[in-house]
């Protein structure tokens, strides 16, 4: 901060707002200083579990985020408007199963497709089949599929069924929103327009602006995973898994909660052994779909109003469709 | 506030980042910390030589939430996952795979507790009989109570880490803190107990001789 000169009026000096970076050194001055105390937290088994499991979902995470943001700052900057209006099918009914099928080609976990989800709507997109993306792209990346076939190499069932009750979630989904849905339950931030700078200016922008964003409603979800990771006790779901009806709820709800990346998700299922595979399959295909952290991000890119309107909706489809494809395939 | 997003990573990758995620995401860690910095320093730069033409933009106040994984992860670094999250989940099931090949040489053989399973348990103990082995783990309680020996398995980052767990038979440790690493060496046993969270199958080592270590820079299996 540059020394002030002239004194300015105590009157404007009061009302001057406190700038981040005064705040930021204040911040880390407290920290500092504060390091004692904070390092006997890390002696409690139960908070040091909470912390490395909250550190870790942000650093996997972190990768796929800036994928997802450099491809999202690519769309909104050097994509024009005119492109996507001839790339898909210009009736929203047949777009809606193209984007899902789409997905296909990001080989990501879900962090990385909110933002592009979010960008493709704001270039003109119709939200139907942008959010048929954002509910395929992550479950059914040949990546995914492959980790899923290595997790169950004795039931080739579960990639079938996982990729295919994905999409036809997705679809579903998409279908929902052109019949029910309401443009105006989808806030997109208000963000700067780039129109007017220089393209690579205008690129760092929507990057930085991203980041900021969609890491933000990260570091909630994965706070609230973590929260959840380290309170609930497996073995009390353990008792549930003997009823079917109750298994495969329990296993949606956990997908939910524990919001693990879709690239790891078929290894913990495998390890749930005592459930049905059913009910697995309903934990891979709600997993990616709904979770904490996707709540968190959905709600800060396209608002609240629509997150809660719309995990909800995909959590109930993703199960129904999950258990007629379990009951039909496994 | 973005530097410090990318200084996180930097200091993740020079070696602890391994207490956190696989080992395999470490390029990709480097090139997103390396865009983060970038980003950062290009954002400062317009910051101050350029002047946006229409003002000062609003950045998200969300965005400050970033701060905190970036404080913990700077000033705490938070350790690897034990014996608390292994205490809580059921042991790893072990796949099958199509062939055992001959343990590595040595004797005793280090082997991995996550392949000690997968030969006990599929391969009956065939590939195993008449070697010595070596694991290393830490001490968690197990069936009925007794210590048995345990690492953390990861497949993407630590929210999805799982035990895999094996039973200490013959001159087991007793009396050492829950978390303790040790190396022990040890003969196949027929002996198979169950996890009591999963139910899941739990093989046996008949322990022969073991010793405490320190904490492996790769703590995951």
């Amino acid at each position: 901060m540059a020394i002030e000169t002239v004194a300015p009026p105590a009157s404007k000096r009061a009302r001057r707002r406190v700038r981040p970076v005064e705040i930021l050194a204040v911040v880390l001055v407290l920290v500092i200083l504060a390091r004692g105390p904070l390092a006997a937290l890390v002696s409690n088994p139960r908070l040091a579990t909470w912390m490395t499991v909250f550190v870790s979902v942000l650093v996997q995470a972190t990768p796929f985020l800036v994928l997802g943001v450099l491809l999202s700052a690519a769309i909104a900057v050097y994509v024009p408007r005119s492109f996507w209006a001839r790339a898909l099918p210009r009736h929203p009914v047949l777009a809606v199963p193209a984007a899902g099928l789409a997905g296909v080609v990001l080989p990501g976990c879900e962090c990385g497709s909110v933002p592009i989800a979010g960008a493709l709507i704001r270039r003109g997109v119709t939200p139907a089949a942008a959010l048929a993306f954002l509910l395929a792209a992550p479950a059914i990346n040949p990546v995914v599929l492959t980790a899923t076939a290595i997790a169950f190499p004795k039931n080739p069932g579960m990639v079938v069924g996982r990729a295919g009750a994905s999409l036809l979630v997705a679809v579903l989904m998409g279908w929902m929103w052109l019949r029910l849905g309401k443009e105006k339950w989808i806030k997109l931030p208000h963000r700067p327009e780039y129109d007017g700078m220089p393209r690579f200016q205008a690129f760092v922008a929507a990057c930085r602006h991203d980041v900021m964003h969609a890491g933000g409603f990260l570091v909630i979800g994965a706070a609230a995973a973590a929260t959840i990771n380290v309170t609930v006790p497996q073995a009390w779901m353990q008792s549930l898994a003997g009823n079917a009806v109750l298994a495969v709820i329990t296993l949606a709800l956990l997908a939910v909660l524990l919001s693990i990346c879709s690239e790891a998700d078929a290894f913990v299922a495998a390890s749930l052994s005592t459930f049905s595979l059913t009910a697995r399959l309903v934990f891979l295909v709600v997993g990616p779909m709904v979770d904490l952290k996707l709540i968190a991000m959905q709600s800060g890119v396209f608002g609240r109003g629509f997150a809660w309107r719309f995990a909800p909706a995909t959590l109930v489809m993703a199960i129904l469709v999950g258990t007629a494809f379990g009951t039909v395939l496994l | 506030m973005l530097l410090l997003g990318g200084a996180i990573l930097r200091i993740a990758i020079t070696g602890s980042y391994q207490r956190y995620v696989k080992h395999g995401l470490r390029p990709l860690l480097l090139l997103a910390g390396a865009f983060l910095v970038i980003m950062a320093v290009l954002t400062l730069w317009y910051e101050i030589r350029v002047r946006h033409p229409g003002g000062h933009s609003h950045e998200p106040g969300v965005g400050w939430l970033l701060l905190l994984p970036a404080l913990v992860l700077l000033t705490l670094s938070p350790p690897a996952l034990s014996s608390f999250a292994a205490a809580k989940a059921g042991t790893v099931v072990v796949s099958s795979q199509s062939d055992y090949p001959p343990l590595p040489p040595g004797n005793p053989a280090p082997v991995k507790l996550l392949d000690y399973s997968a030969r006990a348990i599929y391969d009956s103990g065939r590939s195993l009989t008449g070697r010595t082995v070596r694991l290393d783990g830490f001490v968690t309680p197990g069936p009925g109570g007794h210590p048995v020996l345990a690492r953390i398995v990861l497949t993407c980052c630590a929210a999805d880490g799982r035990p895999v767990k094996v039973g200490l038979d013959g001159k087991a440790p007793t009396g050492l803190p829950t978390g303790t690493w040790i190396q022990a060496d040890g003969v196949y046993s027929t002996r198979t107990g169950n996890d009591p969270i999963n139910k899941a199958k739990i093989p046996y080592l008949t322990v022969t001789a073991w010793q405490e270590i320190p904490t492996p820079q790769d703590p995951y299996d």
